[in-house]
């Protein structure tokens, strides 16, 4: 019961940063902040389907988690390589 | 019970601390003060959720699931590497500053 | 030895590594991570030329052990001033010239300094003597650099002489 609200609180509270991640990547002004809100919208989706899979009592979410860190990070690291030389790979 | 309110406990904080991270994203003044909330708060607030989730499975399957340590190990190394290309993509952008740039830009890498 | 375990330090993460992904701590799973430790730096080992260094890993942890109570702290710190008012806040860049000499020490101080209260690297000089800091709260320069000085960069010099 106590488990069953608190999650409904936290899924709250991140839709809430999620949309405050959305508001940036739409405002901008740079594209730095475009990528930083990106950047933290992949890593709130994380901690999402964490909570979903708390949520539905079910492991299958951990994986799409892992995989959704790796290509965060990886999408980061191209656009800003790219930001940097123009190009991603020389 | 205990467990319950324990779990709970934890993912309040994450989502916290995410919410608080994603909250400076929006209200710090620039770029560079931006770069510190996402980095630091909403790391912290990830190791919260997967700390909840660690204890969640290991009670709930009756044997240890640590597997969540993976992704908080992996965030905390990629974290500081991605705020540091991105204040090195802002600062060769020139993105508009509340602060003067440091002086000798030549010394920089282009990299 | 340095044949068939070219680096035994990343032979051993890569077994844990692998526990973890399996999520299963039986004895096959522990056998095919060593498997696995074994044989993906013998045939990567081309890759990774330079051995860094480790002297001390007993040190290193509890390096690791005082970063995490940092932070912790860092961001309580961090949420007190994005929440409290704006004008409060006093960024700015910081030179801080490095007396670490090894690029994976370096790269660990780096990202150490991006993980704890209120600093973030931005870049490193050309001729990697100068690390770009900018912190979120400076009262003053010199006592954060002296605090970086003398908790984080010296016992990493220790820990990778």
């Amino acid at each position: 019961m106590i488990l069953q609200t608190s999650i409904v609180i936290a899924f709250a509270m991140m839709s809430l940063a999620m949309l405050l991640n959305l508001w940036r990547l739409v405002r901008g002004p740079d594209t730095p902040d475009r990528i930083l809100a990106l950047d933290t919208l992949f890593i709130n989706t994380i901690a999402l389907l964490v909570l979903g899979g708390i949520h539905f009592d079910s492991n299958v979410y951990f994986e799409a988690a892992l995989v959704l860190a790796m290509m965060g990070f990886i999408g980061t690291a191209a656009f800003c390589k790219y930001l940097l030389r123009g190009d991603i790979i020389e | 019970m205990l467990i319950e309110i324990l779990v709970s406990l934890f993912l309040l904080i994450g989502a916290g601390f995410a919410l608080i991270g994603s909250i400076g994203l929006v209200r710090l003044p620039d770029f560079f003060t931006r770069l510190h909330g996402p980095t630091k708060a909403t790391t912290l607030g990830i190791g919260g959720m997967l700390i909840a989730s660690m204890i969640y499975f290991s009670v709930q399957t009756g044997q240890l699931s640590l597997h969540e340590l993976l992704v908080a190990l992996f965030l905390f190394m990629t974290a500081p590497v991605s705020a540091h290309l991105l204040a090195k993509a802002a600062l060769h952008l020139k993105v508009r500053s509340i602060r003067p740039y440091p002086v000798e830009s030549e010394n920089r890498e282009g990299r | 030895m340095s044949r068939w375990m070219p680096h035994p330090l990343m032979s051993l993460t890569l077994a844990l590594v692998w526990l973890l992904l399996a999520n299963d701590f039986g004895l096959g799973q522990l056998l095919l991570g060593l498997l696995f430790g074994l044989l993906i730096p013998h045939f990567t080992s081309a890759f990774w030329p330079e051995h860094p260094r480790l002297r001390r890993p007993l040190l290193l942890t509890r390096y690791l052990l005082s970063l995490a109570k940092d932070i912790i702290t860092a961001n309580l710190q961090v949420a007190r001033l994005v929440l409290g008012p704006r004008d409060r806040l006093r960024p700015a860049f910081i030179q801080y010239e490095l007396e670490l000499t090894d690029e994976f020490a370096i790269t660990v101080l780096a990202s150490t300094v991006s993980l704890t209260p209120g600093t973030v690297s931005a870049d490193l000089s050309i001729d990697r003597r100068t690390l770009l800091i900018h912190s979120l709260d400076v009262s003053d320069r010199d006592a954060l650099c002296h605090q970086i000085r003398t908790r984080y960069e010296a016992p990493l010099k220790e820990i990778f002489r």
